[in-house]
This record gives structure tokens, C-alpha cells and sequence, in this order.
């Protein structure tokens, strides 16, 4: 084995005398992908930032770069160092163009003036080399966060990074696009980078990871290689425990099942959605699959009343029902779980307390709108406890809980509003192991509660594991279903023919 | 970990928040965050005191005395009016320019009407409802067609202003025996020799706490905290957007009526063109003072208060200590942007403790 490209050794950092890592080694080698794993807050993002100089380590550790001690004190310290790091959310400017971003905080310049032109001219073979499909002068913001995440890649490629940091880099991707995105790693590999890969789906690191290293708590816990990559393994070492039964699926959909509670029949917006029928039973989970931009999210929202429809009907128990606005959608029983809780869901800067409340003060208020506060304290007490909030109360911020926390918040709020309908858009994105687990049973105890669950995920594992049947979109139109006693089988190959829509023959 | 990747507001990462979860930390957590939202509430009420007692002295020990402070109080109470309108404006991320024209609209028509006949009594509640029909009028161009409240109430402060010479055609309308004066000039005598409060400050207290009352107390507060920290997630969360635009735009004209109607009852007079002549910014200024987030969702009426008596006692202090006119105006501007800086600071600094 060659020399190592990165060596750290006891690193620690500390805020305001709490220690977030504790004398942290970590190896990378050239041509090699090395994950990175742990719950979160397990102290994988601070050790990334402390490498990439965002964060500066306490004194006493030491980080040597090709044999030499290097002193990164700051993010260009971290560039000029080799390292280059892409966050999962992506650092770029939509309003500059590909070149423009590339170059970003690296101008060639003649003269004080932005040579435009040459920088246009040498991105051309960057991007031809990632298999970019679009041109440098192509607005970022127009890009799909796949494509933009190439950007970010051929940003790291044009500082002539050693070692490239990528931060759960498929959680915002398609299944067409993380395959994409693993060729390319691939080919980097190949070429002498050393990847630090940071994720929490196990089949990710199966196909990917060389060597993984495992943290817990700030600390290290060890590194395994590639013969020693096994998933009991990990996600013991992870949470110094056994998972067992990771996914749930107790509840019983034959027992209920023949109630149709929600219907859309030929639903459209004219656009993304081109006339996409589905039924959902009570105490059924229905999931729906797809890439990413198959309008999944888009026909959520038709649904949900948060876009406009132009066509179709949406039947609720049997009766149409209109739908104008999110606010008429709730009043009807029908809730929707945001794919981006921080975008679209939660009130950051406000307490969980109004964050879970929210959606039921209305209803809870005297005369007047007068708030009912005893109410709210003793529902957001509730919530804590039933879905296990980890956080010090229901006083703190929405912002300050960690992302499977926030998540139960944002669940705790559409729960109060006992819906019939429940719509989940990706709702273990970018939570940890441990709440994703619980997530589930949340999910499986409101099915048996004879909740009617539509599931969008591109999560395929998961979908499967959690999920009665599964529709699948293709480019706006429900390409076909997977289900257990079918012709066609509940199976990952399955959703990935109908998704792609190789084998649409069959699914019609 | 999208959640530990991006930097958190505060300066402590996720990571160590779960890291170190043990009970103690807990109660520290709530006690930090307590201790935030206390800094935010009292902010500048430090500034305020050190300013008050600053001037007592430099001015010989005129600023303390029973008839000064009133003067101060009364001074501060139709911008503090003003301030808790905009306050309900800025908390839902948005900005009311024309309050300091819709208050000349509303004295304009309350003193033409104070000289009819007959209707002379209903000059107040009348001059109140055109300052809550024009700021209506602004909420629902901004709520209805997602006009940007800039450029909206920009468009009012120019249009309204002209309506309010309109009305007594360009000139100066004067009514000496107008009813309800007392608010204007009156005090509310508490220990009759020893205190008495301006009527003028009790109506701007009674606003402040009626503000309390609906930013704290009532849902549609929490819909207006909502709509300002994430408008997008507050559509979601079916509340309805627009008519929090509408309430928050209608509170800052009806208060800018009040403000109208009790400068009406103060001067006897008004002016179409100059009464009310930047009003706003004074206002504006009292938020920003109070802690309240220029980007909405984050903010107290208390805030806004103390804010509003800074300016007032800046006012009266400069003039107490026989500062000229032109430099008061720049000592008040540097006052300002360095009391600002100074919280940040202190914000800064108590994310840290």
C-alpha cells in the first residue's frame, strides 16, 4: 500500500468547553474511498470541518497532508491544502453560471478584468470528463441538485483537490443519478483521489467504502476494511447496541383494508403531473417510488392543495372534495409531511412547543383566539414523550434539535391534528439510524390506528420494508405498481424497471 | 447530517447538543436559550438607562425632574404608536412606509369633520378607521397581488400624502375647540399634586399592551411569528397567509390613525404636507432598536417600547444640553447604528455562555 495522503492523529475540538471530538485518528490513503459513519451527532460533520478548515481543532492533535504536518486554519488553508469538501447542502451560487461558480473565489483574471472566456474554455473539459450534459455557461440554479452537485465535484477537480470530502452526497439525488454519481467516484478513485464518504445507508457503503471508520460520541470507535464490512457490524458500532428489526411492518392491511379513503382519479397540473390515478385504503401504507422529478412531490402536492390543479377529481370516503389551498386540505383531514422540514416545515427560530402546535391552536383557542396555553404545554408534552423528542424541552427552538428530532416535531404537529389522510414526503431524509427506526413504528402504529399512509421515498430499502404496495412515476405518470402476490413482485428490481421504464411493456 | 452541514444560527453544532445530552446540558440549553430571549425582550433597556442618566447629569440635573419626564413620555407617544404597528408589520418580514402619511390622511380628515356640525364628536373614531382603511388597502395589494410591501408602501407614502392635502386643500385646517382635546393636552392624574401620566402616554402604554396581548397571547400572534420565520412552511401548515398580510398591514394604518388622530388633538391643527413627515423612519427605527429582526419572525413589542422611549430621550437630551439642531441630527444617527452594533454584540456574546 502507498504512503498515506491524509494522516490525523488526536484530534479534538471543543466549543465552549464541551468536547464535540475526542482525540479522533483517522487515515486515508490515495485511490481509496473511506466512509465515514455514526449517528448523528456523532462528531462525523466536525471532524470534515476541521479538515476542511471551517472549524479550527484544539491545540494538541495533528493533521499531516502527504507526510507534512499542515496547518489548516482556515477554508483556503483547507483548498490550498488539497482538500475539498461537498456539503449535502450544496454551496453554490444559483445566480452565476457553472464557470462562474467553478472559478468562484479563484478568478483568472487579465488585467483586474474576468477573463470570461478562458474559464468558459477550460471548464469545457472538466465537465466533459464528470459526463456533464450541460454547457459552462448554463445558470446553476437551473440545474437539477444532481447536475449541480457535478458542479461542486468539478469545483474540487479545478483546485486539483487530493482529497475530496463528500457529505451524504445522494440523500438529495435519484436512484438515475446516485448511479450515476458512484460511477464517477469510481473513476476518481481510480485516479488517485482519496474520498472521505459520509453516509448512513448501508448499501452505499457496501458498494463504495474501501475502509470505514466508525464514531460514536465524539470518539473514535474503529475502522473496519473492506472484508470486515458488515451492516450488524456497523450499526453496532455505531450505536453501541443491537437494532433489531430495523424495519416494521406489524399492521395488517387485508384486515382493513377495502375502505378506499382517498382517491385521486386522473389528477394533472400541466406540467409535472400528467394525469396520475391512485387509491389509498385506510390502515394502508401505499408507497410511492420513483427518480427524482418524476412528480412525485408534485402530485403531493396537487393533493395536498399547495399547487393548482387543471384536471382530474380528488375523492375523499368516497365523496369529491375541492381542494384549493393547504389550509382546506388540513380542515379535510388530509396531512402532508414536507421533503424539506427546514424549507417548507418547520418555524426554525420558534419553540417546538408552537412548532407542534401550530396546525391545532385554532381549534384549541377560547373566544376571541385567545390561546389556549395549558392545552398546547400538555399536547407538546404528549408529543416528547409518545414519539421519544430528544431534546431538553419543549421550550427550546425548533432550529436547535438534531434533524430526526426536528422531524418527529414537524410528525407531532400534523398528528395533532388526527388526520385520516397521511402523506409522508421523504420522511427519513437525512435522519440517523436510531430515529429512523422509530419513525417506522411511528408509521406502523398509525396504520393499525386505521390511518390511510402515502409514502414517497427514494429510499428503495425502505420503501419496500415499510410499505403494503408500491406505485411507481415515470415522468409524470404512474408507470406501474409493485405489490406482494403479483405478477409483479414487491422486489428493488422491480420499482427500479418500472422507475426507469425499462420493461414498460409489462407494467402496461 | 443535513442538520450538523449547514452552519446552525447559533453557534453551537448539533453535534455537540446531542454529543453531550446529558441532563445537565439540558437545562442549560434551556436556560441559554431563555437567557437570549430575555436579552432580546430588555436589549437596548441598558442603553436607555445610561443614556437617561448621561443626560442628567451633562445637563445639570434637568433630565430627572417630574415635568421633564413627562415631556419625554409625551414626546415618545405617538411614535410609539407608530412602532407597535410596525412592529406587527416587520415581524411578518415585511415594512410599512406610509404610516407617517396615512397619520397626516387620518388628521386631516378628523379635523375637517371636528368642524361640521353636528358631527364634530365622531372626528376620532373617524380619523382611527381612515388610518385602518388605507393600511387595508396596503395589505391587500400586498397580500392579494404579492406586491413586494416596499415598493407598496413606498407607492402609498407619495399617494397618500397627496390625498392628505387634498383634503384640506393644501393648506393648514385649524379647529381650536375640538372635541376631545384632553388626549392631546390632558394628563391622567394618579396622586393628584404628585403624579400625573400624559393622556397621550396612557393611550400609547394601552396600545403597547393591547399589542402584548395579541403578539403573545393569541393564536393569530403565533400565525404572524409563523408567517415571518417561514412563509412558505406557514402556507403549508394551513394557516392563511393572506390574512395575516391583511391584519398586520390594517394594525399599522389603524395605529397610524390613532397617531394621526392624537396629533390632531395635540396641535389643533394639521397639515396635509407637513405633519407626519418622515414618521416611518422614526418608527422604523424604534423597532430596529427594540430587537426585532429586520427579516421578521423574531422580535417583542416590549423591545419597541424601549426603543421608542431611546429616541424620545435622545430627543429631549440633546435639547436639554443645548446640542444644536444640525448636530443633533448626526449624534442621533451614530446613537443608533452603535446601539444596534452593541446588541448584536451582546447577541453574539450570549450564544456563548
Amino acid at each position: 500500500m502507498s504512503e498515506p495522503i491524509l494522516e490525523m492523529r488526536r484530534v479534538s475540538k471543543s466549543f465552549f468547553g464541551m468536547k464535540a471530538l475526542r482525540d479522533v485518528d483517522l487515515t486515508a490513503y490515495p485511490g481509496e474511498v473511506h466512509a465515514v459513519m455514526g449517528e448523528n451527532g456523532a462528531g462525523k460533520s466536525t471532524l470534515m470541518k476541521v479538515l476542511s478548515g471551517a472549524y479550527r481543532p484544539d491545540p494538541g492533535g495533528e493533521i499531516r497532508i502527504d507526510g507534512k504536518a499542515a496547518r489548516i486554519d482556515g477554508p483556503l488553508a483547507g483548498r490550498a491544502a488539497g482538500i475539498s469538501i461537498i456539503y449535502q447542502e450544496l454551496s453554490l451560487a444559483p445566480n452565476l453560471t457553472v464557470a462562474e461558480n467553478i472559478y468562484l473565489g479563484r478568478e483568472t483574471s487579465r488585467s483586474g478584468l474576468i477573463a470570461r472566456a478562458s474559464m468558459r474554455e477550460s471548464v469545457f473539459p472538466m465537465l466533459a470528463r464528470l459526463g456533464a450534459d450541460f454547457a459552462p455557461d448554463t445558470l446553476v440554479g437551473d440545474l437539477s441538485i444532481g447536475r449541480q452537485q457535478l458542479v461542486e465535484i468539478a469545483r474540487a477537480l479545478a483546485a486539483k483537490s487530493k482529497i475530496l470530502i463528500m457529505d451524504e452526497p445522494t440523500t438529495a439525488l435519484s436512484a438515475g443519478e446516485t448511479e450515476r454519481l458512484f460511477a464517477l467516484i469510481q473513476q476518481l478513485r481510480a485516479d488517485g483521489l482519496a474520498i472521505l464518504y459520509i453516509s448512513h445507508r448501508m448499501d452505499e457503503i457496501y458498494r463504495l467504502a474501501d475502509r470505514v471508520t466508525v464514531l460514536r460520541d465524539g470518539a473514535l470507535v474503529g475502522s473496519l476494511d473492506r472484508t470486515q464490512i458488515k451492516a450488524e457490524t456497523i450499526i453496532r458500532m455505531m450505536v453501541g447496541r443491537d437494532v433489531s428489526s430495523f424495519y416494521k411492518k406489524e399492521h395488517d392491511p387485508r384486515a382493513v383494508r377495502g375502505r378506499p379513503v382517498l382517491s385521486v382519479v386522473d389528477v394533472a397540473d400541466g406540467k409535472r403531473v400528467k394525469g396520475c390515478s391512485l387509491t389509498v385504503h385506510a390502515g394502508e401504507v401505499l408507497g410511492l417510488a420513483g427518480l427524482v422529478g418524476a412528480g412525485r412531490t408534485e402530485l403531493a402536492h396537487l393533493i395536498f392543495g399547495a399547487a393548482a390543479m387543471t384536471s382530474g377529481e380528488i375523492r375523499l370516503e368516497n365523496r369529491p372534495i375541492e381542494i384549493g389551498s393547504p389550509h382546506e386540505a388540513l380542515e379535510n383531514g388530509i396531512a402532508y409531511l414536507t421533503e424539506d422540514r427546514k424549507a417548507f416545515g418547520l418555524f426554525l427560530d420558534m419553540s417546538c412547543l408552537y412548532n407542534i402546535n401550530l396546525g391545532v391552536l385554532g381549534r384549541d383557542a377560547s373566544l376571541g383566539g385567545v390561546m389556549n396555553r395549558q392545552k398546547a404545554r400538555e399536547r407538546a408534552r404528549n408529543a416528547f414523550s409518545s414519539l421519544s423528542i430528544r431534546a431538553p424541552g419543549p421550550q427550546v427552538t425548533a432550529g436547535s434539535l438534531s434533524g430526526g428530532n426536528q422531524q418527529k416535531v414537524l410528525l407531532s404537529r400534523l398528528l395533532a391534528a388526527s388526520p385520516k389522510v397521511l402523506i409522508l414526503d421523504e420522511p427519513t431524509r437525512g435522519v440517523d439510524v436510531g430515529a429512523k427506526s422509530e419513525i417506522y413504528t411511528i408509521i406502523d402504529n398509525l396504520a393499525k390506528a386505521g390511518v390511510a399512509i402515502l409514502v414517497i421515498s427514494s429510499d428503495l430499502p425502505e420503501v419496500i420494508g415499510i410499505c403494503d404496495r408500491v406505485l411507481v412515476m415515470k415522468a409524470g405518470r404512474i408507470a406501474g405498481e409493485a405489490a406482494p402476490q403479483t405478477a409483479s413482485p414487491l422486489t428493488q428490481e422491480n420499482i427500479m424497471r418500472l422507475a426507469t421504464g425499462t420493461g414498460e411493456l409489462d407494467a402496461a | 447530517m443535513p442538520h450538523e452541514s449547514s452552519p446552525p444560527r447559533d453557534a453551537v453544532p448539533a453535534s455537540v447538543e446531542r454529543s453531550v445530552a446529558a441532563t445537565t446540558r439540558s437545562s442549560e440549553e434551556v436556560k441559554r436559550q431563555r437567557a437570549q430571549v430575555f436579552i432580546r425582550a430588555v436589549g437596548m433597556l441598558p442603553v436607555l438607562v445610561l443614556l437617561c442618566i448621561a443626560f442628567h447629569f451633562l445637563s445639570d440635573g434637568r433630565f430627572f425632574t417630574g415635568q421633564n419626564l413627562g415631556i419625554v413620555l409625551q414626546q415618545a407617544a405617538v411614535n410609539t404608536v407608530l412602532a407597535a404597528g410596525m412592529t406587527f408589520v416587520i415581524l411578518t418580514g415585511g415594512i410599512d412606509l406610509s404610516v407617517g402619511s396615512i397619520l397626516a390622511v387620518s388628521a386631516m380628515a378628523g379635523l375637517t369633520l371636528s368642524k361640521v356640525p353636528g358631527l364634530a364628536e365622531f372626528w376620532l373614531p373617524v380619523s382611527v378607521l381612515a388610518g385602518l382603511a388605507f393600511g387595508l388597502v396596503n395589505g391587500a395589494l400586498i397580500a392579494a397581488l404579492r406586491l413586494p410591501p416596499f415598493i407598496v408602501t413606498l407607492g402609498s407614502l407619495t399617494a397618500v400624502r397627496g390625498i392628505a392635502r387634498l383634503i384640506g386643500a393644501d393648506t393648514t385646517v385649524f379647529n381650536p375647540s375640538i372635541p376631545f382635546a384632553f388626549i392631546g393636552n390632558g394628563s391622567l392624574t394618579l396622586i393628584p399634586g404628585v403624579i400625573s401620566i400624559p393622556w397621550l402616554s396612557v393611550v400609547a402604554l394601552l396600545v403597547i399592551l393591547a399589542s402584548w396581548f395579541v403578539l403573545r397571547r393569541t393564536v393569530l400572534g403565533v400565525h404572524i411569528y409563523a408567517v415571518g420565520g417561514n412563509e412558505s412552511a406557514a402556507r403549508l401548515a394551513g394557516i392563511k397567509v393572506w390574512a395575516v398580510i391583511l391584519f398586520v398591514y390594517g394594525v399599522s394604518g389603524l395605529l397610524a390613525g390613532l397617531g394621526g388622530a392624537m396629533q390632531a388633538a395635540r396641535l389643533y391643527a394639521a397639515n396635509g404636507l407637513q405633519l407626519g413627515q418622515s414618521y416611518e423612519l422614526d418608527a422604523i427605527t424604534a423597532v430596529i432598536l427594540g430587537g426585532t429582526s429586520f427579516v421578521g419572525g423574531i422580535g417583542s413589542i416590549w423591545g419597541t417600547l424601549v426603543g421608542a422611549l431611546i429616541i424620545a430621550v435622545l430627543s429631549n437630551g440633546l435639547i436639554l444640553t443645548g446640542v444644536s439642531d444640525v448636530w443633533q441630527y448626526v449624534i442621533k444617527g451614530l446613537v443608533i447604528i452603535g446601539a444596534v452594533a452593541l446588541d448584536r454584540y451582546r447577541l453574539h456574546a450570549s450564544a456563548r455562555t
